[in-house]
């Protein structure tokens, strides 16, 4: 039992909807896990990540879809039945046992005698560092300690798989900044597959080998971070993860993923992207342009293309506020320390930007 | 014009406060008059009493009558209150953590016992008891007795499960725990000073009950209040008197023990919750 | 330990399914229609077919004048207690919401000790104090203010009184809670903006507090309309009720198929009335402590 060499640890998640009314919480999302991968399932509120977890850990049952961990399809087993460790949003420890005694319960549940309990607890709780704490009731740590005391109850019957249901978002910014550390360290450790809700994108990126973003139960991208931000395959994601400014416009023809296209901006003039997906010729185009992608260089008044609007500083950057002259609004940013042109507000600049950072969407 | 609005404001807060306390002493003087009472030497009371004696109380528990009968009742409160807390707690587990068909009707049944007038209930049963030969059984008491306080332990055991926190539930579930297990670690711990006040609760209705038990009492087998109903029809001895005090004292300590439980459970319910 | 259906207790993983919630809820159902069900239909049956399917039972409770006096004179007893109580609350129910620490504790005792000490030793309490040689008497005189004792108990005034005391705990605490709802602010404000002391009651806090006190005036007119014990102790002939007549219908008369015509129409009373006004008829309110 609890073995995660091999597939035991495998997650797959196929074609799974879940209706709650006329809504479609989830809408057939399909993801796989390999087994010791950290997986970020990220997204505002109701886009159906935190079901998709539910479903996995057995809280909800799916209206379609299969649920797959190693070969065992376990859609409708119990939670209880499972073997899955979860940790929870608020720290749910049982306040009338001790940290000691929360971390053994689930040993207990599984018939394991008293001695063996006590040791493998102490292990544990020795695992999250708190290993003096075993005889505390849970209302005397703090909530950092909490938390790393619900992740050893999880971990302690080294369960294939750990549910982690946004953990760390009852943290101050600090402490939740140690914890992504730390946690990301124990699942390397013990190599463990774990599956992280979240909303805020920093940890997801931080965190996770992989990212899967969701938007209305929908599955919009599933890929490595440095895909997500430099290769975003849809809209939403590119509006999503990072900061992004978005020309609108059409193009003539058109154009398969990868493709130049030549986008005729709605306020005026042309921009040159790439189709970041298939794009049918005539309809209402968005081209996604990072701000630090964007170069800004000084020019006289008959090459200008912007204006500069307001100049913030912010210490390792400086943001421009820019005005195109179709009236885009676009923000770029320039690096301090790099010896770049620091136009002030009023002056009329020059833009350029490699045409595959420029990506082109449908709206 | 402001400072006479404010002197305005304030003797009508005064008189507020004077009106409050006044209805205070009408709630608690004719119960705690009693007590001074019941301690008087002499067969007709009075107050102040003129003198101190336990006479009456003496007479209480010489009185095999007067024994029989509480000691009737104590087993009827004892069995009554055990059914309906668990009878209850089951009842507001379905409520609260199921899926119940008809669940506004079995809402309505659950006040039944309380809005149906017991005169009502009470002469129904007698009617039915009677057919069954359940009069003065101590089982026609205790199921009686039961359906008399279910409502008011259903109410306690909601408010309850109300405030404990259900993600300590799906907890427990992810550790592994099946449905009975974690009611038996998780759930029941947590909640358990919420039943015991109602199974205080429940005990203190059957104990005081009168209505139903003046109907299904019969002259071997009757409650504590059948005997009391009626020695205070028949004279109003001192005797009543004393077991008045008593049955006061009892309430006061029960009432004692609930607040105490009503606190504990608030701080268990403040521990569980030091998270956001 | 794989699932190829859902376990049949749980739904959704969490909730119990309808299968287990009905098990759970079976013990109570059961013992309800035993004791509660059965015994009001079968008394309800006796009022309408013994002899044989009739209403006569029903028509003599209202073409008698005797029992209709009784029936009206309960009505108006219970519409006087309510009042009653509800001028006797208000002011505790205001002061309670505004009091913290030892004053909310003695106010609070106050409601709940009465609330929960038997009805027996609460009408009997009265009957000492209101009797003939009963404690008022006794100080009265020795205050010189009467001569000789008042007749105060078997009257109208003291059943009235003594049910307003049984039952006032249950017009508080239903208030009190309304009444702790409304932040003080609000007053505050309301003064703010230029009402004065009534305007802020009639136009802030008595709409705020209105749902507290249906519930409270509800609670307390079901409960007076089908009393029994301090009618009956305290109340002489001239002012039985429904319940002391049921009784007697019963236990003198064995007329069961009339005293179920009695059953009956008090049944429709209460049942309506509770339907009617299901959500202000709250038992949450009197469980535990304030």
């Amino acid at each position: 039992m609890g073995v995660t060499n091999g597939q035991q640890g495998r997650v797959a998640v196929q074609d799974l909807v879940k209706r709650f009314g006329p809504v479609n919480a989830v809408d057939h999302v399909s993801l796989e896990v390999s087994s010791g991968e950290f997986l970020a399932l990220l997204g505002p509120s109701g886009s159906g990540k935190t079901t998709i977890l539910m479903a996995i850990a057995g809280f909800e049952y799916p209206d379609e879809g299969r649920i797959l961990i190693g070969d065992e399809d376990i859609t409708w087993a119990p939670p209880n039945r499972r073997n899955l460790g979860m940790v929870f949003q608020r720290y749910t420890l049982f306040p009338h046992m001790s940290v000691l005694e929360n971390i053994a319960f689930p040993l207990k549940m599984r018939g394991i005698g008293r001695a063996e309990r006590e040791e493998r607890a102490r292990a544990a709780l020795a695992t999250v560092r708190l290993g003096q704490m075993g005889d505390r009731r849970p209302a005397q740590l703090s909530g950092g300690q909490q938390q790393r005391v619900a992740i050893a109850r999880a971990i302690v019957y080294q369960p294939r798989v750990l549910l982690m249901d946004e953990p760390l978002s009852a943290l101050d910014k600090n402490l939740r900044e140690e914890m992504q550390i730390e946690i990301k360290h124990l699942q390397r450790e013990i190599g463990i597959t774990v599956i992280f809700v979240t909303h805020d994108q920093t940890e997801a990126l931080t965190m996770a080998d992989r990212v899967a973003v969701l938007d209305h139960g929908r599955l919009q991208q599933l890929g490595a971070p440095r895909d997500l931000y430099e290769a975003p395959e849809t809209v939403f994601v590119a509006g999503f993860i990072g900061e992004t400014n978005f020309c609108e416009g059409r193009i003539p023809h058109a154009a398969r993923p990868g493709e130049p296209v030549s986008v005729a901006l709605l306020g005026g003039g042309q921009m040159d992207a790439v189709a970041a997906q298939p794009l049918p010729a005539g309809q209402l185009i968005k081209v996604a342009l990072r701000p630090e992608r964007l170069r800004v260089l000084p020019a006289g008044n008959e090459t200008a293309t912007a204006r500069v609007t307001e100049a913030i500083y912010a210490g390792n950057a400086t943001t421009l506020m820019l005005e195109g002259q179709g009236g885009q609004l676009l923000r770029a940013r320039i690096p301090a320390g790099a010896g770049l042109h620091e136009p002030r507000p009023g002056d009329a600049v020059r833009l350029s930007w490699q045409t595959a950072d420029a990506r082109a969407f449908i709206a | 014009m402001r400072s006479r609005a404010q002197r305005h404001n304030r003797a009508g807060r005064m008189a507020l406060n004077a009106a409050a306390y006044a209805v205070t002493v009408f709630l608690l003087l004719p119960t705690l008059i009693i007590a001074p009472m019941s301690v008087g030497p002499e067969r007709l009371l009075s107050f102040p009493p003129k003198g101190f004696s336990l006479r009456w109380y003496a007479e209480y528990f010489q009185d095999t009558d007067w024994i029989r009968a509480t000691l009737f009742s104590a087993e009827a409160g004892l069995i009554s209150a055990v059914c309906a807390t668990v009878i209850g707690t089951m009842l507001a587990l379905a409520l609260v953590r199921g899926r119940l068909p008809g669940k506004g009707l079995i809402e309505l049944l659950v006040i039944g016992p309380v809005i149906v007038p017991h005169i009502a209930l009470a002469v129904a049963m007698f009617l039915v008891f009677e057919q069954l030969r359940l009069t003065g059984s101590l089982i026609g008491f205790a199921m009686a007795h039961t359906v008399l306080a279910l409502p008011f332990v259903v109410f306690t055991v909601l408010a309850a499960l109300y405030r404990f926190d259900a993600e300590l539930e799906r907890a427990a579930l992810s550790c592994g725990a099946g449905a009975f297990r974690t009611f038996r670690y998780v759930t029941l711990p947590l909640i358990a000073p919420g039943l015991v006040s109602a199974a205080l609760f429940a005990f203190i209705i059957s104990f005081d009950e009168a209505v139903v038990s003046f109907f299904i009492s019969d002259l071997d087998r009757k409650t504590l209040p059948r005997k009391m109903f009626e020695d205070i029809d028949f004279n109003i001895s001192p005797t009543l008197a004393a077991v008045a005090t008593m049955l006061t004292a009892l309430t006061i300590l029960a009432l004692l023990i609930g607040y105490g439980l009503k606190r504990s459970m608030e701080r268990r319910a403040r521990a569980a919750d030091t998270g956001p | 330990m794989s699932g190829g259906r859902p376990s049949w207790f749980f739904l959704g993983g969490r909730r119990y399914s309808p299968a287990a919630s009905l098990m759970l809820a079976a013990p109570f159902l059961l013992l309800i229609a035993i004791i509660f069900i059965l015994p009001l239909a079968t008394l309800l049956h006796e009022s309408a077919f013994v002899p044989g399917p009739t209403t006569a039972h029903y028509a003599r409770a209202f073409e008698e004048p005797v029992y209709l006096r009784v029936m009206l004179r309960t009505l108006w007893i219970a519409v006087l207690v309510t009042a009653l109580a509800l001028v006797l609350a208000w002011p505790m129910a205001w002061v309670m919401s505004r009091s913290t620490g030892i004053g909310l504790a003695l106010l609070a005792a106050a409601v709940l000790l009465p609330l929960w000490t038997s009805v027996l030793v609460r009408t009997y309490a009265w009957m000492v104090l209101l009797q003939r040689n009963g404690v008022i008497n006794q100080l009265l005189q020795g205050a010189g203010l009467i001569d000789a004792p008042m007749r105060l108990l078997y009257t109208q005034g003291a059943v009235v009184l003594a049910m307003a005391h049984v039952l006032l705990p249950f017009m508080v605490l239903p208030i009190y809670s309304a009444l702790k709802g409304i932040p003080e602010d609000y007053a505050r404000a309301a003064q703010m903006l230029g009402a004065s002391a009534w305007s802020t009651f009639r136009e802030v806090i008595w709409p705020l507090a209105l749902p507290g006190v249906t519930s409270g005036c509800l609670m307390v007119f079901l409960l007076a309309l089908g009393f029994f014990v301090t009618p009956a102790l305290i109340g002489g002939p001239q002012q039985m009720m429904i319940a002391t007549l049921v009784s007697q219908q019963v236990r003198e008369m064995l007329d069961w198929p009339f005293a179920g015509a009695l059953v009956g129409i008090l049944l429709v009373f209460v049942l309506g009335i509770t339907i009617l006004f299901k959500r202000a008829v709250r038992l949450d309110r009197f469980v535990g402590s304030a």
